[in-house]
């Protein structure tokens, strides 16, 4: 379909109505509208949205986010956003959300910008309540400080309120009162210290996991210089988005994996089978003698080309903790929040070492062929604990493709803003 | 009859200013500052009142508190806790273990002092 990204959805509509050869005025029949209106719509002079979008989709056999896809979808996505984390009245009104994004995008912008810092300060908020709550140096300082405070305070006293006290007595309380003294002020500059530390933390603004993803996404995951064998240390160095040594020893170690997958699996002659083989993991992990993991993160960092889809790529640990995000538009990732648990990333944590399969089917109507599979790294020593990891790459389809793997899954992003009211994963309401 | 108190605390010039004052104020005082012995020092000592720190080392005073009142002979004596652990589930945990009376640090000497005659009785 001639269509580009940042492309309006009007204009999509004429593209793909033009391509399935049809007439506007039996479009406009067969979606109950005027071909005078549907004029207006296709040269976006007309907003629409909801379900009109919904009828011309199925009319040109798509779905709705591929007509609305690219920057007009991830603004909307993020108004969507904005408006389920907003509990106020009266409630934004969602069935016109697209009109307003397409008649205002200026605006549009600013509230999805807005809602983005709003999101990062929570997080930030968040953090810092539990490293408040947590931390055990913080909560050994503080004890320590109101202890000793507390002997300032009782020994003060008595001292001011015991004036026929014996001269050795009073000796003995004054020496305790200076080097209790001594002491809270050993400890307050001990706690300003630690206080100056995470306040530089803080103003990295992210957590070291989220540098990496904005480090990854900065990057598109594909770092040309690490497969042309490039020193991962000097990438690394000096990335305006990897703000302390935390976030950097993250990106190094994603880069030395990068560096050996890329070594396993030479990006010519990877892309060379992928395309042969319709980009299926199975066969080229077949193909290479190399680890399905392997190939899953390596598919999640091909570059962007012509003539293979764009993959996107998600990795959590044991916990089901996202440690590496490359979203696609049709697949958004969570920062805020936990994701759905229907994925087969969280699938696969359940078997570990059993390749998954499945296909997602988006609430936005996208189509996605997900492939994931959770791998155990041996403990370090007899008794240690064993780390499990689970990656899952996945691709976006044409949504009336049937030929996918089963089972055809209906996830979606993360509860909150999921409309799905049946799920059975539910975890909390909808806000939308 | 002079108040008998075991003060539990493990913080040496704390113990050392409230034992002052309670002594000066006619009462007898028994110190330790570990939870472990805690419950032989009762026994010992038979104390009316007993106030205890939550952070203890060898073992917490809400353990002391939950053994003190899990033997019939020691579970009607008088606590009062005093701790720099004001958190509300600490003073939560106190309270459904039956402490009689929860201070935080920094606390007032006289508050102290009027706590311990009122657990003492007249």
């Amino acid at each position: 379909m001639a269509t580009t990204r940042g492309q309006l959805t009007g204009s999509r509509i004429r593209a793909r109505r033009q391509e399935a050869g049809l007439r506007q005025g039996a479009l406009a029949r067969e979606v109950g509208i005027s071909p005078s209106y549907l004029n207006l719509i296709e040269h976006n002079r007309r907003r629409i949205g909801g379900q009109l979008l919904g009828k011309i989709a199925a009319a040109l056999g798509t779905d709705r986010a591929s007509l609305a896809e690219g920057a007009e979808a991830a603004l909307i996505g993020a108004l969507q956003v904005a408006a389920a984390r907003d509990a106020g009245t009266p409630a934004p009104d969602l069935d016109r959300l697209e009109e307003f994004a397409g008649r205002f995008p200026g605006w549009a912008g600013l509230i999805a910008r807005q809602q983005d810092r709003i999101g990062a300060h929570e997080e930030t908020i968040a953090a810092l309540s539990d490293r408040l709550a947590h931390d055990p140096f913080l909560a050994d300082t503080m004890h320590e400080a109101l202890n000793t405070a507390s002997a300032i305070r009782a020994t003060a006293s008595i001292l001011a309120r015991t004036p026929d006290l014996e001269p050795a007595r009073r000796g003995r309380f004054h020496t305790n009162l200076f080097q209790d003294a001594q002491r809270l002020a050993e400890t307050m500059a001990a706690l300003v210290t630690w206080l100056n530390r995470a306040g530089d933390a803080r103003a990295a603004g992210a957590t070291p996991t989220d540098a990496l993803a904005e480090f990854v996404a900065a990057h598109d995951n594909h770092f040309p210089t690490i497969e042309a064998g490039g020193d991962p240390a000097a990438l690394v160095a000096g990335d305006p988005h990897l703000p302390d040594n935390a976030a950097r020893a993250l990106a190094l170690a994603w880069l030395r994996r990068v560096a050996e997958d890329a070594r396993a699996l030479p990006l010519d002659r990877f892309v060379a089978r992928g395309r042969v083989t319709g980009f299926d993991p199975a066969a080229l992990a077949a193909d290479f003698g190399a680890p399905l993991d392997a190939v899953l993160r390596r598919l999640g960092g091909l570059p962007a080309g012509p003539h293979w889809p764009a993959f996107g790529l998600a990795i959590c640990d044991g916990s089901g903790t996202l440690l590496l995000r490359k979203p696609l538009p049709a697949f958004p990732l969570p920062r805020y929040g936990a994701a759905c648990p229907l994925w087969p990333l969280f699938q696969a944590l359940l078997r570990p070492g059993m390749p998954v399969a499945a296909t997602i089917d988006m609430p936005e109507g996208a189509r996605l062929v997900a492939h994931a599979l959770c791998t155990l790294a041996a403990p370090a020593d007899f008794g240690g604990p064993q780390r499990a990891e689970a990656v899952m790459c996945v691709r976006r389809v044409d949504a009336a493709a049937d030929d996918g793997p089963q089972p055809v899954v209906p996830a979606g992003t993360s509860c909150r803003v999921c409309p799905r009211p049946a799920c059975p994963a539910r975890r909390e309401p909808a806000l939308i | 009859m002079a108040t008998t108190v075991l003060l539990i605390e493990d913080e040496p010039n704390i113990k050392e200013a409230v034992s002052f004052i309670l002594e000066r104020d006619g009462c007898t005082v028994h110190s330790l500052a570990d939870g472990a012995t805690a419950l032989a020092a009762v026994a010992r000592h038979t104390p009316d009142v007993v106030i205890l720190d939550i952070m203890l080392p060898g073992q917490s005073g809400l353990e002391v508190l939950r053994r003190l009142r899990a033997d019939p002979a020691t579970a009607g004596l008088p606590v009062l806790m005093l701790t720099a652990k004001g958190q509300a589930r600490d003073r939560a945990e106190a309270e459904a273990l039956g402490v009689d009376r929860f201070m935080t640090k920094p606390f007032s000497n006289r508050e102290v002092l009027a706590a311990v005659r009122e657990l003492a009785g007249p």
